[in-house]
């Protein structure tokens, strides 16, 4: 059973992803869990079949993962709720991010900022790794999908390795290839 | 805000430039728009080294926020400061915000064909090919760090378990090794400094 979601309760919604924002280290997704006790569990404002297909929705879309987060917005108050969940779960983090930037990079030359950026470029390359092998999980865990996805994924290494081909035209054989019933 | 760009490096040659550019990669960033970032501002457009890059990325991923957004952000604000910022971050969301309000409003219709269903799976294939690859080119970034390749490799792969083998959480990862890899470098440095 979901709760009726009126106009009076659009300040506390705002409010709430304002304060998620500041949480979201790592990006957006990692305030999922937060977001799901506030929106299904306490509020009640969405269902568990509601909140996971914002999340499917937005991943099937182009463009950041953030956009989970106005498709929730707009599922619980429409237009309202999306610019409301957007604007909030963005500006905090924003402004911060933007003041942290133009300090570091004005002492970019100092042993402590030449370190901080030495120091976490390993880090960085291992979660693209871990980025990389998480979505290629669900080829490699299911026979159905696994040689045809296996192939895709390798032929797409392939060519953005060998050749300067814009990303959009691969995924657009993807889609195809998909489509075709062959991944 | 562009305190050490060369001069004969190509560049955005306006906010509106940059606003273009970033539509554009994220109109083709299915299932991440990282990889097609890197893809179009460094290797396309060559706004930007592999380095600086990685950089950039590194700390917008230690910010709270979007790190794509983050990204842009900096990126933007690089160039034409704040309204360079608001360029990037409003090429980043306006036109994937519209198509995925679109898609919210059709979408139980659209999940039970079959082939849509088959296009979505082939684009998954295909964006953790795009991660990887960039993964794999990222690698190079690592040749010239003051850590050398023994440490990269070690910080490197100890990120990779703890996220992808033990699913740690993110930010407890990010920050953990974060301050490793920086005490690591900076005593790094200093041998560095003193030996020279």
């Amino acid at each position: 059973m979901t709760a009726v979601f009126t106009a009076a309760d659009l300040p506390a919604f705002f409010l709430h992803f304002l304060t998620l924002s500041l949480l979201s280290i790592g990006g957006a997704m990692s305030t999922t869990p937060e977001m799901h006790r506030y929106l299904v569990a306490e509020q009640r404002w969405l269902d568990d079949g509601a909140f996971t297909t914002a999340i499917a929705i937005a991943q099937a879309a182009p463009g950041p993962n953030v956009l989970f987060v106005p498709v929730l917005g707009f599922q619980v108050a429409g237009l309202a709720g999306a610019t409301a969940a957007l604007v909030g779960i963005l500006l905090p983090s924003t402004l911060l991010s933007l003041g942290a930037s133009r300090w570091g990079s004005s002492r970019r030359d100092t042993p402590l900022v030449r370190a901080f950026t030495a120091g976490l470029a390993p880090v960085t390359v291992g979660l693209t790794f871990s980025s990389g092998w998480v979505l290629a999980l669900p080829f490699v865990g299911e026979p159905a999908h696994r040689v045809g996805g296996i192939a895709l994924i390798v032929a797409t290494v392939i060519v953005m390795l060998r050749t300067r081909l814009a990303p959009i035209w691969l995924i657009a054989v993807g889609a195809a290839v998909g489509g075709l019933g062959w991944v | 805000m562009t305190p050490d760009i060369p001069d004969d490096r190509p560049r955005p040659r306006s906010p509106l430039d940059l606003f273009i550019a970033f539509t554009v990669l994220a109109l083709q960033g299915f299932g991440g728009v990282l990889a097609v970032a890197q893809r179009e501002l460094v290797e396309r457009r060559g706004w930007l080294t592999r380095e600086e890059f990685v950089d950039a990325y590194s700390v917008a991923q230690l910010l709270p926020g979007p790190n794509v957004v983050n990204l842009s952000l900096m990126l933007g604000d690089r160039f034409f400061g704040w309204r360079g910022a608001a360029a990037a971050i409003g090429g980043m969301l306006a036109a994937p915000l519209l198509i995925v309000l679109a898609l919210a409003a059709s979408y139980n219709r659209l999940a039970d064909e079959p082939v849509v269903a088959g296009a979505l799976r082939g684009m998954g294939a295909v964006a953790a090919g795009l991660m990887l690859a960039m993964a794999i080119r990222m690698l190079g970034t690592l040749r010239r760090n003051v850590m050398g390749p023994a440490l990269c490799a070690l910080l490197g792969v100890a990120t990779l378990i703890a996220v992808a083998v033990l699913r740690l959480p993110l930010a407890a990862v990010v920050i953990g090794f974060g301050l490793a890899g920086w005490a690591i470098a900076r005593w790094c440095i200093a041998r560095r400094e003193r030996e020279a």
